[in-house]
């Protein structure tokens, strides 16, 4: 066995060119032309402004500060995220670390906190003054603490609530990856250590440069946590004008400027993955690697893995839990609030269910196409399914508005509209986990399938789709856990009346001070993908029991 | 192994379609289930359910039009409604600010309201050419912690923020439509040399940048800042999550520190039911809607003979300086100034 290293084009058939199936090329040409919607919006509304008008406002030092805010805090962000989620995945999945489900669990749950509602409640923890830390130490003196607003707080927040994205596909490719070469370096007596640095990491590359594109391009789009923050990002002045002004094409002119930092991320991204194969050349049938014994590391680990959940997770908590008691005290039933949004909370789990499911289907030929019948036009189709995740929420759903309304009269508003949103939105983390996963899947399996005289779809069935297993859960599981979050798509683009606890959320903040209702629509929130975590992740168990 | 994947599938999919089924009578009010059955407004609100809502299931009981709400932010709304053009589902903009009111009557995309119903509201309240209408005030006012400061240390005017004595002590929100259109306000009453004046001065201050309102107000109570630019009505809602919050308001006297926003409505172009929209502001100027937004809401009423809210000064002892809300329309050039003096 060995770890192959050709270049991509290596993976084709010995027998010539093979061409993709046909159901394969029309789901991903679909899922193209949604992509392109928002972006063929942008440059209509775009050719709105003279090109004076453009230039002056990008020359202006603030545009440029402010683009550069942008790239060092995506950069911070996503280091730190990789610090954090690479050691917890492998943690986790590969150690005798004490706990290891419930390690497992609850460092994927931080995704499923708002970054606003983590912001908030960051701030309501560690503010300057009057925060709870600040309120425990003023007994020693401490009238102020350091400033948390600014690069401090962006960076902390962004990273506390979207490093599970880069640990939740590294998980997959660790699962996926077949442990028969780890045990070959242990055998010609390399260590622990020496086989993580030699062989894994280097195996798990393409799922790292995966999950660090979803990382940063959710941090370079994400509004909430840098207002919050009082820190300056760029997708704030794009915002500023459609609040401030209702000038939509002076936004979108700004928004191709982000689209254009985007597609830098996904040139690098794809310069540091694309060389190699993952797959072992032997056959699919893995076993469970040996978990390895952690011995006195293991005190560190777990200082490690406690770290991240106190700060993930039970800061947040404490927060809400705390205006769910203010509130209770000053006499709101905690119970009714609950009755009261159960409706919104079936709501969400319907819509992010059906997204996740949706978009897992379509994500699959994309990557297929990606891994298996790499061509210019099929690297531009996966790196343009990107385009999405990557542009404020905002902008895609207002893409999706004139389109809607326009062209689609008899879709506009309904769920229908709203999961393809969503598909738009959200389609990329199914494509980073599955292909990850595709590629440690050996091609000869699915030959052999061929040759044995199965159709396309038969192999596609019976053989590729078992085979990326841990992919299709990942993906799913990250496209329900962002779904359930989403906001500006699911104010402008649902059915009227349809609720779902983000926008309970919304409403309980943005106008209305009202913490404990936004507490509730949170710990539901919070609950909901616990559940649905839980589930996932005993799908996850129950297969790795039966092979 | 396959088979355990489809059984997850199929179980996901077994869950939602139970999900839809036990959602879909009472919750989901579909499309397809607005036409037809007399008659339908569609309402497009950049404010809270929990502010307005009440009053539109009232409207719904004593019309029998009924009402299907879209909640969302103003500006997004404003930016909806422009994107759908001519296939806007939407009769009614309820917007929080009367810039975005004014930037659809700039573009074209509200109806006259008739004179009946302007003739209730103040002419300052409402669009000069009769394309919107105030439906509650807001003023604007001088949050201050009351643990950090007596009554009498707060300063009464715009300009003594600019002291130095204030430096790093005041929070604002310049990304927020409400501070922006005082700031149209600061314009076009003190003139255009003077507010670019004050920006300058007070962004020499080290003032404090907040996201909105309410992070001012939840600021001020933390004592991050002394002094706040907010809304007259956040106030009551923190105070009602816990009566000790120790923040208070000071209304500067005669100075555009006290200025008189609304909250407002506009009859769409595109609507197909103009009576029916016209009946929907009608109501919302009623007494009874009007003493719901002053005592539920702590808004300003803007017909005569309403109290106002509870614990605030009458809209008539604020003194503000006469600013006509239609002059303000110019948010660009405020937008600029904002963005020249660093403010943005």
């Amino acid at each position: 066995m060995e770890l192959q290293s050709q270049p991509a084009k290596a993976q084709f058939p010995p027998s010539g060119r093979s061409r993709p199936p046909l159901f394969l090329v029309l789901m991903a040409s679909l899922v193209a032309v949604g992509m392109a919607l928002p972006l063929v919006y942008l440059v209509l509304r775009a050719l709105g402004i003279g090109v004076v008008d453009f230039w002056a406002i990008l020359q202006r030092p603030r545009t440029i500060q402010v683009f550069f805010n942008s790239i060092g805090m995506v950069l911070a962000v996503t280091i730190l995220s990789a610090l954090i989620a690479i050691p917890l995945a492998f943690l986790t999945v590969r150690t005798d670390l004490p706990g290891r489900r419930f390690w497992g669990v609850t460092s994927t749950l931080p995704l499923a906190i708002p970054t606003y509602v983590g912001s908030f409640a960051l701030l309501a923890f560690a503010g300057p003054r009057g925060s709870m830390l600040q309120i425990l130490l003023e007994p020693w003196g401490v009238q102020r603490l350091p400033s948390i607003y600014g690069w401090t707080g962006v960076i902390l927040a962004t990273t506390l609530f979207s490093y599970p994205y880069l640990l939740l596909t590294v998980r997959a490719s660790l699962q996926g990856m077949d442990p028969a070469m780890e045990e070959a370096s242990m055998s010609l007596g390399y260590s622990h250590s020496e086989t993580f640095w030699r062989v894994t990491l280097p195996q798990l590359r393409p799922a790292i440069a995966a999950g660090a594109l979803l990382v940063s391009l959710y941090s370079l789009q994400d509004f909430g946590t840098p207002a919050l923050m009082r820190f300056n990002s760029f997708t704030r002045i794009i915002f500023l004008q459609y609040r401030a002004s209702f000038d939509r094409s002076m936004a979108a002119a700004l928004a191709l400027v982000l689209v254009a930092l985007v597609g830098c991320i996904l040139w690098l991204e794809y310069r540091a993955r694309s060389k190699a194969a993952y797959y072992s050349s032997g056959s699919a049938s893995q076993h469970q690697p040996k978990l390895i014994p952690l011995g006195p590391w293991k005190w560190l680990a777990l200082a490690f893995c406690s770290l991240v959940f106190l700060s993930s997770l039970v800061m947040p908590l404490t927060v809400l839990v705390f205006w769910l008691g203010r509130g209770m005290t000053a006499g709101q039933s905690a119970i009714d609030l609950v009755r009261a949004m159960l409706p919104s909370a079936v709501n969400s789990i319907y819509g992010s269910g059906l997204a996740a499911l949706i978009a897992v289907i379509f994500a699959l030929p994309i990557a297929i196409l990606a891994v298996r019948f790499p061509s210019p036009l099929s690297s531009l189709l996966e790196r343009l399914s990107y385009i999405g995740f990557g542009m404020p929420g905002i902008v895609v759903a207002l893409s999706l508005v004139f389109f809607g309304a326009n062209y689609a009269r008899a879709l506009y508003q309904t769920l229908p509209m709203l999961l393809f949103a969503y598909l738009v939105l959200f389609i990329p983390q199914g494509v980073g986990t599955l292909r990850s996963s595709l590629l440690q899947v050996s091609p000869s399996l699915e030959e052999s399938a061929r040759s044995l005289g199965r159709t396309p779809w038969q192999t596609l069935r019976e053989v590729t789709i078992p085979l990326v297993r841990p992919g299709i859960i990942s993906g799913a599981m990250l496209i329900f856990l962002t779904a359930i979050k989403e906001l500006p798509a699911t104010l402008l683009l649902s059915p009227i009346g349809f609720r779902t606890l983000a926008t309970e959320i919304w409403q309980a903040t943005a106008e209305n001070a009202a913490f404990t209702q936004a507490a509730v629509a949170s710990l539901m929130m919070l609950v909901v993908s616990t559940l649905a975590t839980l589930i996932i992740l005993s799908q996850e168990r129950l297969s790795r029991n039966r092979e | 192994m396959k088979r355990r994947k489809v059984i997850a599938l199929i179980s996901l999919a077994a869950a939602t379609s139970t999900a839809l089924i036990a959602c879909a009578p009472d919750d989901s009010p579909t499309a397809d289930g607005a036409a037809g059955q007399g008659e339908t407004l569609v309402v497009y609100s950049g404010r809270g359910e929990d502010l307005i809502g009440p009053m539109f299931e009232r409207f719904e009981a004593e019309t029998g039009i009924s009402v299907d709400v879209r909640y969302g932010d103003t500006a997004e709304l404003a930016a909806t409604i422009l994107e759908e053009g001519q296939n806007s589902p939407a009769d009614i903009y309820f917007a929080q600010d009367a810039g975005a009111l004014g930037a659809l009557q700039i573009e074209g995309r509200t109806r006259n309201i008739p004179e009946n119903l302007l003739d209730q509201v103040d002419p300052r309240f409402r669009s000069r050419e009769g394309q919107w209408i105030g439906i509650t005030g807001r003023a604007r006012v001088f949050a201050y912690n009351t643990d950090m400061l007596d009554a009498d240390e707060v300063p009464d005017s715009i300009w003594d923020l600019t002291e130095p004595e204030w430096s790093g002590r005041v929070g604002w929100a310049p990304t927020n439509g409400s501070f922006q259109a005082f700031v149209s306000a600061v314009r076009e009453h003190e003139g255009e040399e003077r507010a670019r004046e004050w920006l300058e001065a007070m962004q020499a201050n080290d003032p404090q940048v907040f996201r909105n309102n309410t992070s001012i107000v939840e600021g001020l109570g933390r004592g991050e800042v002394e002094v706040g630019l907010v809304n007259n009505y956040y106030l009551a809602r923190f105070q009602a999550e816990d009566p000790n919050f120790p923040v208070a308001h000071h209304y500067p006297s005669g100075d555009v520190g006290s200025m008189i926003n609304i909250a407002g409505v506009a009859i769409l172009d595109t609507t197909d039911q103009p009576e029916a929209a016209e009946a929907f502001v009608a109501f919302m100027l009623s007494p009874e809607a009007q003493q719901h937004f002053a005592e539920g809401n702590s808004e300003y009423p803007l017909i005569a003979g309403i109290d106002p809210p509870d614990n605030q000064l009458p809209i008539s002892e604020i003194n503000p300086p006469d600013i006509d809300l239609s002059s303000l329309e110019d948010l660009e050039g405020t937008l600029s100034l904002l963005q020249e003096t660093g403010a943005l």
